[in-house]
């Protein structure tokens, strides 16, 4: 006996929600610019791909290659866009700046005005980056945000927070983990993660 | 303008002008150091209105202790926030703060 088959609850497509008041400005200024011959689709779509192919492993490329060469660290932390150039990372025209952890000082980065952030170099944010309660608390009560990730800095540790009001992104170079020394470049690239490098998380000791 | 060096003390100014400010509400008024000098860019207070943003503008690392921006906190007293700030919105301190 063919068996009847429950109702699937039903879910509003993309375009059963309403358009925003900026959604609608935002097409219409993409309509006006492709009329105009401004931009073509072609070209629209092709750098929406760039961004959307970028993501934390070009970035935890670039950690592990500074953790087993000390010159490279040494020009990833003068110029990143640069030193990105050398592994064929192409880290864009915004100039990104490395901050480094060390036993003493634990860098994290926010952006208390919007949510700006290297994605040219390891894609788009996450969305708990570009709330309201991370914006305001990053800066405010760090230490209690990063117990929130699980992170326990030591107050013998200095916090220093980086808000990229401006025209530069900022990306945390994590420290090398305690037991990591009989890993290659390739293996220490996949310990890293999108946190470590935002400096809400540190990478975990191996066992 | 008096240019400001790696070092100096510096006080960004209170205003609170309306448009597009990339300068933090939570540091204005605040006394920092100047921790680095980022280069010139135009000044994007004013891009975001279609102008040229020329002449362009300094755009310095501000490091402020966190003990001197919010009451009460409750981290180390060293811990520190660093700001991208431009130059139009920092001030001279003349004495150093004991």
């Amino acid at each position: 006996m063919k068996q009847k088959t429950p109702a699937h609850p039903a879910q509003s497509d993309l375009e059963d929600q309403s358009f925003s008041y900026h959604q609608t400005l935002t097409e219409s200024v993409v309509e006006l610019l492709i009329q105009k011959k401004i931009i073509a689709t072609d070209e629209l779509h092709a750098q929406l791909e760039k961004i959307d192919s970028k993501n934390p492993a070009e970035g935890a490329k670039l950690i592990a290659r500074a953790w087993v060469d000390a010159n490279f660290n040494k020009r990833l932390l003068k110029n990143l866009n640069l030193a990105a150039g050398e592994l064929g990372i192409d880290a864009g025209h915004i100039p990104i700046r490395a901050v480094q952890n060390t036993p003493t000082l634990h860098n994290i980065i926010v952006c208390t005005l919007c949510s700006c952030y290297p994605r040219l170099l390891i894609g788009l944010p996450p969305d708990w980056y570009k709330s309201r309660a991370y914006r305001a608390r990053a800066v405010r009560e760090p230490r209690t945000v990063l117990k929130e990730f699980g992170t326990n800095i030591s107050t013998g540790t200095r916090i220093e927070v980086h808000d990229s009001t401006a025209d530069l992104r900022y990306i945390v170079i994590p420290m090398r983990p305690v037991g990591s020394d009989s890993l290659n470049e390739e293996e220490l690239a996949k310990l890293i993660t999108r946190d470590n490098m935002i400096g809400m998380t540190v990478v975990k000791p191996l066992k | 303008m008096k240019p400001f060096q790696i070092g100096d003390w510096v006080k960004v100014r209170k205003s609170y002008s309306p448009g597009h400010i990339r300068t933090p509400f939570f540091v204005r008024g605040k006394s920092g150091v100047v921790k680095s000098m980022l280069g010139n860019f135009q000044n994007p207070e004013q891009l975001a209105y279609g102008r040229s943003g020329l002449p362009e503008k300094t755009l310095y690392r501000i490091s402020f202790k966190q003990d001197d921006l919010w009451p009460n906190y409750t981290g180390s007293l060293e811990d520190t926030v660093i700001v991208d700030i431009y130059e139009h919105w920092l001030e001279p301190v003349e004495q150093v703060r004991v």
